[in-house]
């Protein structure tokens, strides 16, 4: 399953390779031409020779991680974030480091040896290490290089109704999406853009956009969702299983009035459910696509994401497929002519 | 061609650390035990608290000295007291979590089914750097089993039990990290003891236990030490190993062999018994020292019935109670051929010297 081995593939900012050659395997045979650029970004080309406006499918490889930068005499590992991450995620969590994917673990001082002042502090990223049972700095450089990624250890299932856990849904969602879409044949020009390093500033798609230089963009994202016990409904940002969500305005981006209501004219032409995504924070490669050249048009489709960032997230598996079928509408609704703008 | 097998209880402790099994619900563990326990005697017992009770008799006619080898296979566990809006649920705890490693960590609800769950935790998207700066206590945080709240209610109760999720993993030297090794890597001490024992001729009775609820007070200890009456009671429990910050008589080190408790918990001649053994058979050994009653069975033992000589060995293990708890199994092989040694030295005569101040 595409989704499950996207999820389960390490692949922190400037570190995609492993995603990359999976989402390469998975299309070369079903596309029209496949090609990287300098930063590593992977286009998907098809039916260049179609006449008609080109769109470009945008969805980033990265995912949030950790690159270890220093080893202690005792073989501890430090390390820093690459990407957002809330070290309290971090506590008592499993990771994969390196090529190898070996095995570290990030632990904490027992509860017995704590004072109360200790257990209401936050531990702080300086205060944590990984550990890969080595005994000294010497045995854990043997093993480990400095530079090397670490990414969360969480495997990939289905639980509850309809659901699914795994890590890294943000975006692992958006590129299984892409390559779905991608597989299907369209009567007009469609490039899959997996983009690099979104995580630290939508680098990749910077670039990418400005190269394809499409008529329409569509970035396809894994996005916050807070609908639990406690959160105030304007603090949810998305609910699960509502279906795709739309951005109205983000941290980069004031959605295009006209390209969010033929979103939503498709999603009900098409019995496809839909909501607004109803947070100001965060963003998505469309924020950068959109003020590439002269300005690009278009908007962007998330898959909402519950615990986005930490080692065990939620997606609701009627949301991906809806967001799929959204995709594939607005395409069909593209070539069909209707989107005017 | 035939390879000779050489006994290892390395799976036995794996099947032991992915399983589950709080206090007051260790049922499947003590299956797990008792099946390991089997290979060594058919004489294995529950009593009534559920503690697993296997004996391996020593040789000889007349009063056989007895010697209880006990572990506690419970870990540490939550409880769901609400199921709250949204099917969310809301826990308190069997057994003391540091609530900072809650956060983000998979869980199995034991509910009418095993449900997948998951700790919330709040995106970095969301939050301020206020709320950064604090550490959620226990009762702020919430279980998601990712389905709709009227089917939670049918699958779980208030009182539905709660356990950590992790597949045990190998690093380097040896050493194995998950959930519970406190105290299922002290079930495998008893199995290699019971191993390395076949090699001596011992006229000790040997009551090897795995007891219950240890983690809300030693309670299944209590009553299993009451039960048998042994001579001499050596809990075997893990201790803390080395990790920055930590004082250093709590820091013993990974792979450097047992533990071994001196203190006014421990009965003199049994610290010296063990050392003795550790010396002649040249197994490296740590000392740990303690200063009052120490959170293990031990505790109960001392004070049981008339009063039982008690012994204190286990491994070194990092983060203790967090679902990467980290030790090694050339410990446990170590932990185990001390006991066996221990175990065979003991005579009628080092009995009633017991007694003897």
């Amino acid at each position: 399953m595409l989704l499950k081995q996207l999820t389960e593939a390490m692949g922190p900012s400037g570190f995609e390779d492993e995603v990359r050659n999976l989402l390469r395997e998975q299309l070369s045979d079903k596309v029209d031409h496949m090609y990287t650029d300098v930063l590593g970004n992977l286009f998907a080309e098809k039916h260049s020779d179609k006449t008609g406006p080109r769109v470009m499918l945008d969805a980033h490889m990265d995912e949030v991680g950790m690159m270890i930068v220093h080893a202690e005499d005792n073989g501890l590992l430090r390390f820093r974030p690459l990407g957002g991450i809330d070290p309290r995620v971090l506590v008592s969590k499993p990771v994969r480091i390196g090529s190898e994917k070996r095995y570290g673990v990030i632990g904490s001082k027992p509860i017995h040896l704590q004072t109360m002042e200790e257990r209401k502090k936050p531990l702080r990223m300086d205060q944590l290490y990984i550990d890969i049972g080595a005994q000294s700095k010497d045995e854990a450089l043997a093993h480990i290089q400095l530079g090397d990624v670490a990414v969360f250890a969480t495997e990939y299932a289905e639980i509850g109704e309809r659901a699914a856990k795994a890590k890294s849904f943000d975006d692992r969602v958006g590129c299984s999406i892409v390559a779905e879409a991608m597989e299907r044949q369209w009567q007009i020009p469609v490039t899959g853009v997996f983009t690099v390093q979104e995580e630290i500033g939508l680098r990749g798609a910077t670039a990418a956009a400005y190269r394809i230089n499409p008529d329409i963009a569509i970035a396809v994202e894994g996005t916050v969702c807070f609908d639990v016990v406690d959160a105030p409904s304007h603090g949810q940002s998305t609910v699960l299983g509502k279906g795709p969500a739309l951005t109205v305005q983000d941290g980069q981006t004031l959605a295009d009035a006209r390209f969010l209501e033929f979103l939503i004219a498709t999603a009900e032409k098409h019995n496809i459910p839909w909501q607004l995504r109803r947070v100001k924070g965060g963003s998505n490669d469309f924020g950068a696509i959109h003020k590439v050249r002269e300005g690009i048009v278009g908007g962007a489709i998330s898959v909402p994401v519950r615990y986005i960032h930490a080692p065990a997230q939620i997606i609701s598996l009627d949301d991906y497929q809806a967001s799929l079928q959204l995709v594939c509408a607005a395409i069909t609704e593209i070539q069909e002519g209707r989107w005017n703008a | 061609m035939s390879v000779a097998t050489v006994e290892n209880h390395l799976e036995t402790l794996k099947s032991m650390l992915q399983g589950h099994g709080g206090p007051g619900f260790e049922q499947d563990i003590a299956g797990i035990a008792e099946s390991a326990f089997r290979t060594y005697t058919p004489d294995v017992q529950r009593d009534t608290l559920g503690n697993v009770i296997a004996t391996v008799s020593g040789e000889g006619a007349g009063v056989r000295p007895r010697v209880m080898l006990s572990a506690h296979m419970d870990e540490i566990a939550l409880v769901v007291t609400k199921v709250d809006k949204g099917g969310f649920l809301r826990v308190w705890q069997s057994g003391g979590f540091d609530a900072r490693t809650l956060v983000g960590q998979e869980v199995i609800v034991h509910g009418h089914e095993q449900l997948h769950g998951i700790v919330g935790s709040k995106p970095p998207h969301l939050t301020t750097p206020e709320e950064r700066s604090q550490a959620a206590p226990l009762t702020d945080l919430f279980i998601d089993v990712a389905m709709p709240e009227d089917r939670v209610r049918k699958l779980v109760d208030v009182g539905s039990r709660v356990t950590l999720y992790r597949q045990t993993m190998d690093l380097l030297n040896d050493r194995i990290s998950g959930k519970a090794l406190d105290n299922r890597t002290s079930v495998a001490v008893i199995l290699e003891c019971l191993k390395a024992l076949k090699s001596y001729h011992h006229s000790a009775d040997v009551l090897a236990v795995a007891t219950v609820q240890e983690e809300v007070g030693v309670r299944g200890a209590q009553t299993a030490a009451y039960g048998l009456r042994p001579d001499i009671a050596i809990a075997i429990d893990v201790t803390f190993a080395d990790m920055p910050g930590q004082a250093p008589d709590e820091s013993y080190k990974i792979g450097k062999g047992p533990a071994v408790c001196f203190g006014p918990n421990i009965h003199p001649k049994v610290f010296k018994g063990l050392q003795a053994t550790a010396t002649q058979l040249r197994i490296p050994y740590q000392l740990e020292l303690s200063q009052g009653p120490t959170g293990t069975d031990a505790r109960a033992f001392q004070i049981t019935q008339s009063g039982i000589a008690s012994g204190l060995v286990g491994i070194a293990i990092r983060y203790m109670h967090t679902s990467v708890e980290t030790g090694s199994y050339n410990d446990i092989v170590d932990c185990g051929r001390l006991l066996a040694g221990y175990v065979a030295s003991i005579n009628q005569a080092s009995v009633e010297e017991l007694s003897c101040y």
